[in-house]
This record gives structure tokens, C-alpha cells and sequence, in this order.
């Protein structure tokens, strides 16, 4: 019976998110929107395969998002014009960042994780910051764009067109949520449960504790740093501003306002939030109060999102 | 060359003063209620600003002497009406809690005082350097110095030699015990709030003076305050407070011999910490759990 759900949810998802280029712009949106809310959604789902699956506060993703977006807007600004190397290079320089310093940090807990995590995060803001020369410090980091998708036998335009890119950003979306889905079902995705639960069992159990967290912290920021490229791609550009704390922060309040119990609230959360800020932000100066007012009224009033509530019954 | 290094030795430790006062506060709070407060930043930011609108009724002595009760004041009301939800829960709520209330806070600041960076004056006696010799150290900048010691001062007396200090440091311990043998936790919580945020009215009035007032002067402040606690270690005040003047003395020192690396250094000193000893330079074992 569960599982005939998961299935029927899994579609629905998919459904919509597959037809969003043929409905989005009849409900108000626009193209683009629908490809932002994919990016913010990959970002938000890998930070809920630490947070919410492993049971682990990390509040400096931005740092690895960043990365991501540095490594493919300077890879296709100074050394080849391609998008496809351009990603795997942001993913492998937010991978690497994210070994170093899981390796540092995987012995820490709760509320000193989460302060390192974020005070480690700043550092990779103030480089992109102060190297000027190289990223365009405040300025961002210009004078790039996406380049057309080369098969061999066949060119795909992301560049000129707007559906060709959502469809490129769904289809890594797609790898990287299946990729999730397959590791939390196998022994190593319970084994982090396991460890979420009750951490002191797990160790008694002879589970190697700290490395499973390293691994979980390490997959969790590379596929952020696949969030980052997207996103640099969909901007042709990109700022300091990815990787700023207040970055981490959307994207841990985005799981949480989804619900970070489920596998699909980050996507929720994501929607909701990039939707309503994408609102905001035309209609009034005030937008960052508002996004302030929205983290304090889901913490009171919602700490479960919107699908802990609807699934009802069973509590977090 | 020796006097640029002493003038950015100096001016280390002025900035390090800033940080301890800050991660002071932040640490009071993060041992008794194990909250971290994102929004003590905007809290500086207030006390700031608060300074700003009193000064031209009470001059600068008064504002010095008012703004950062003004801002404890507030902070009590916040504690009360919203922190207070999110004890004993996942830290992540109150984490999230607080980092909202920064985003409040500072687009308040914004909205009501504006966007642009606004002077505020000291009086003309501190301003003027002592000696032109050593051009850099002026009156108010030692007059800083010396107000965050005696502040320092002041805190560790209260925690060390008063009632009231005497149950923080033993709900520090163990809340539970110090609940049961009849003291008021929810107003020891509160008041220790109120007591960091005092700290960081104070320091929002003095950096004011030397740096001058935006909006986001308390954004830029904690995230080295963070540092400085980690680096000091968790669970121990005088940690936090070396740990604050030692990454601003070594922020200083890398300003003379590589500017770029300025910010980066701290965050450098913060992995070498942890890697060597993760608890930091005066942490309490088991603390990271």
C-alpha cells in the first residue's frame, strides 16, 4: 500500500515537472522561473540528504553552491567554451572543498556543526570577494555564457532557447535525485538513518560513524555543487552572493519549509520560496524582511512543512 | 616598517577587542540555552543606531550609557515573545529562528535610518591622536580598548563573584540540578539574554565611533566571532575572549604582509584549530557532543 503511494507521488511529480514549459506561463510564470525553481530544488533535496536523512546541521552549502557556479563560469571564461567539461570541472572543485574540510569537521556535532559549517563557508565568499583579477570580485564574474550542448551526432541549443534549457537542468535534476533515491534505499542510505536516529546505537552496532557522515556530507555537497553550475548557467553569470551565508540559509529553510522528513518537501519548500521571492522582490523594497518574517513563522507555526503536515500522523 | 607592524598589532587588537565583545555575548547565550543568535549582529546594529538617535539629547556619554540597555531591553522582549518557543528543541529551529530575525533586523535598520552610511560623532578630545609619533593611537581608540577590558571586567565579576553569575555558570553545567533546587530558569535564561545583548549594544556603540554607521556593520562583525569562539573553544568564556584578540591580532599582522589574506587568515587559524585540537584552545571535553 506505502509503496503503491511513494510510486503514485513519484509520478504525479514528475508529470508536472515534465509539462511545467506547456502550463507554467498560463498560471503567471515564466520559463526561466520554472528552471530557477529546479536549480534551488537539487540545492535544497542534496542539503536534506544530510540534514534531514543523516540527521546533520550543515548551514554553509552556499560555500560548495559557489563553487560550483566559480568553477563552471571560469572554466568557460579562460579555458574552454564548454559546458558539459565546465560542469564536471564546478563539481569536482566543490567536491574536493568539501573532503578537505568534511575530513576537518566530521567529528563535530549539532550546534558546533553547524557553526563551523558556516564560519568555514565565509571563507570561499571573501576569496571570491577580494581575488578580483580573477573572479570580478563584487562585480561578479561577467563576460561568459552557456554554450550550445554537443553530442557528436546532434547540438543541443540551451543557449538560444529557454525549453531547451529547463529540459537540460530536468535532466540533471533527474540524475542527481534518482542517484539520492537509489542511495538512501540501499544499505548505506539506512545505515545514515540509522545514525540519524539513534547515533550512539549505530556506533555500538560497529557502524563507522564519523566516515558515513563524511561520505553523506561529501555527496550531499557535490551534488550542491551540480546546483551551483546550473545555476551560474542559467544566469550566465555569477556573484559572490552564491556563496554568502544568507545563501545557506534559503536552502535550509526551503527543506524545511517542504518538510525535511520527506524526500519530495525540498522540492515543495524550493517552489514555494523561489516563487514567493520572485514575487516579492517586484512588489515591494521590503522583500528581506519578508523572507525574514517567512523563516520565524515556519519555525513557530510550521516546523514540519507543508508535506510533514499533509502526510499528518506520524511525527518527526 | 616596526611601527607599521605595532600600528597593525595595534589596531589587531582593537578589532579583536570587537569580536571577544561580540563572541562574549554570543557565548553566554550559547552555553546556558544552546542557541546559537545569528541576529546578534543585527542586535550590534542597533545598539548602533539607537546611539545615534539618543546623541543629540543626551550626548555622547549618555548615548554610551543608554543604548546598550535600550538594546538589552529589546533583546529581553525578543527572548521572551520568541526564543523562549524553541528550547530544548533541534538547534537547527533556533538557528533558523534567529537567522530570520537577522534579516528583520537589518532591513529595520534600513528602513528606518536608511541605506546610506551615516557619521557618527565622538567628542573632539578623543579624537585627536596622542602623540605624532604614534599617529595611529588615538585617544578613542585606547579609550575602546579600555572600556571592552573593564567590560570584560565587569562580566567576569558578575559570573565569578555574583548570585546571579554564580547560577549561569551552574546552568551551564547542568540546568536541570539548578532548576530543581528552585531557581527561576526561564528568568535566568532571559536575563542571561539580556546580558549578551547588552554586550552587543556596547560594542554596536563603540565600533559606531570608529567605523561609522550602516546598516550591515553587524553582519561583518560575526562571522569572526563565530571563529573566535571556535577557536577559544566551546563552553569557555576566557577561550572566547583570547580567541577573539588572537585572530584579530593575526588579521592585523596579515594586513601588513598579505592584505588579500586579511579575512582569509582567521578562517585558516580556524582549520589548523581544528585539526590540531578539535575542541579548541580552551574547550571543555565532551562538549562537542
Amino acid at each position: 500500500m506505502r509503496v503503491e503511494r511513494r510510486v503514485l507521488v513519484a509520478a504525479l511529480v514528475w508529470l508536472l515537472l515534465v509539462t511545467t514549459p506547456y502550463w507554467i506561463n498560463a498560471v503567471g510564470g515564466y520559463t526561466e522561473l520554472g528552471s530557477r525553481v529546479i536549480v534551488m530544488a537539487l540545492a535544497a533535496m542534496a542539503l536534506n540528504f544530510l540534514l534531514g536523512f543523516t540527521g546533520t546541521l550543515s548551514f554553509g552549502h552556499a560555500a560548495y553552491f559557489g563553487l560550483g557556479a566559480y568553477g563552471v563560469g571560469m572554466t568557460i571564461k579562460y579555458l574552454v567554451p564548454s559546458t558539459g567539461l565546465g560542469i564536471l570541472i564546478g563539481i569536482a572543485v566543490g567536491t574536493l572543498a568539501a573532503a578537505i574540510i568534511g575530513a576537518l569537521i566530521k567529528h563535530l556535532r549539532g550546534v558546533y556543526f553547524a557553526m563551523v559549517t558556516i564560519a568555514f563557508g565565509q571563507v570561499f565568499y571573501f576569496m571570491a570577494f577580494n581575488w578580483h583579477t580573477l573572479t570580478g570580485g563584487d562585480d561578479g564574474l561577467t563576460g561568459w555564457h552557456r554554450e550550445p550542448l554537443n553530442f557528436g551526432f546532434a547540438t543541443l541549443d540551451i543557449q538560444a532557447h529557454d525549453t531547451a534549457f529547463y529540459y537540460f537542468a530536468l535532466t540533471c535534476f533527474a540524475a542527481a535525485v534518482g542517484a539520492m533515491a537509489l542511495l538512501l534505499r540501499s544499505p548505506f542510505g539506512r545505515t545514515l538513518v540509522a545514525i540519524r536516529e539513534n547515533e550512539r546505537r549505530a556506533r555500538f552496532l560497529g557502524i563507522a560513524v564519523e566516515r558515513h557522515i563524511w561520505l553523506s556530507f561529501v555527496i550531499s555537497c557535490a551534488l550542491v555543487s551540480l546546483a551551483g553550475t546550473l545555476y551560474a548557467l542559467l544566469n550566465n553569470f555569477t556573484d559572490p552572493r552564491a556563496l554568502r551565508w544568507d545563501m545557506s540559509g534559503n536552502f535550509v529553510i526551503m527543506a524545511v519549509l517542504g518538510g525535511m522528513r520527506s524526500f519530495w518537501g525540498p522540492l515543495v519548500g524550493a517552489a514555494v520560496f523561489v516563487v514567493l521571492q520572485d514575487y516579492m522582490s517586484s512588489h515591494t523594497q521590503n522583500w528581506m524582511s519578508i523572507v525574514g518574517l517567512i523563516f520565524v513563522l515556519v519555525v513557530l507555526f510550521f516546523p514540519r512543512g507543508v508535506l510533514g503536515v499533509l502526510r499528518g500522523g506520524s511525527s518527526s | 616598517m616596526g611601527q607599521l607592524i605595532l600600528f597593525n598589532v595595534f589596531n589587531g587588537l582593537i578589532v579583536g577587542a570587537f569580536y571577544a565583545l561580540m563572541a562574549l555575548g554570543l557565548s553566554l547565550i550559547l552555553n546556558l540555552s544552546g542557541v546559537i543568535n545569528f541576529a546578534h549582529g543585527g542586535f550590534l546594529a542597533l545598539g548602533a543606531y539607537l546611539a545615534y538617535t539618543t546623541m543629540p539629547y543626551i550626548g555622547f556619554w549618555g548615548a554610551l550609557l543608554l543604548a546598550p540597555f535600550l538594546t538589552a531591553a529589546i533583546g529581553l522582549v525578543v527572548e521572551r515573545l520568541l526564543i523562549r518557543r524553541l528550547y530544548g528543541r533541534d538547534p537547527l529551529y533556533s538557528l533558523l529562528l534567529t537567522f530570520g530575525l537577522a534579516y528583520i533586523l537589518e532591513d529595520a535598520t534600513r528602513f528606518i535610518w536608511g541605506a546610506q552610511s551615516l557619521p557618527f560623532p565622538i567628542p573632539d578630545w578623543l579624537a585627536k591622536p596622542l602623540s605624532s609619533e604614534f599617529f595611529f593611537l588615538t585617544g578613542y581608540r585606547l579609550f575602546m580598548v579600555a572600556l571592552v577590558a573593564s567590560a570584560v571586567a565587569a562580566l567576569f565579576f558578575i559570573l565569578g563573584r555574583t548570585r546571579l553569575g554564580m547560577r549561569i555558570r551552574a546552568g551551564t553545567l547542568d540546568l536541570e540540578t539548578v532548576s530543581a533546587l528552585g531557581v527561576n530558569v526561564r528568568v535566568l535564561r532571559n536575563v542571561n539574554f539580556g546580558l549578551g545583548i547588552y554586550l552587543a549594544g556596547l560594542a554596536g556603540v563603540l565600533a559606531a565611533g570608529m567605523l561609522g554607521l550602516q546598516p550591515t556593520i553587524g553582519t561583518s562583525l560575526i562571522m569572526p566571532s563565530f571563529v573566535a569562539i571556535i577557536v577559544g573553544g566551546l563552553g569557555s568564556l576566557v577561550g572566547t575572549l583570547l580567541g577573539g584578540l588572537l585572530i584579530g591580532v593575526a588579521s592585523g599582522l596579515a594586513t601588513v604582509f598579505m592584505p588579500a589574506a586579511s579575512e582569509a587568515i582567521i578562517y585558516a587559524m580556524m582549520g589548523v584549530v581544528l585539526l590540531l585540537r578539535p575542541r579548541g584552545l580552551l574547550g571543555e571535553e565532551g562538549r562537542l557532543q
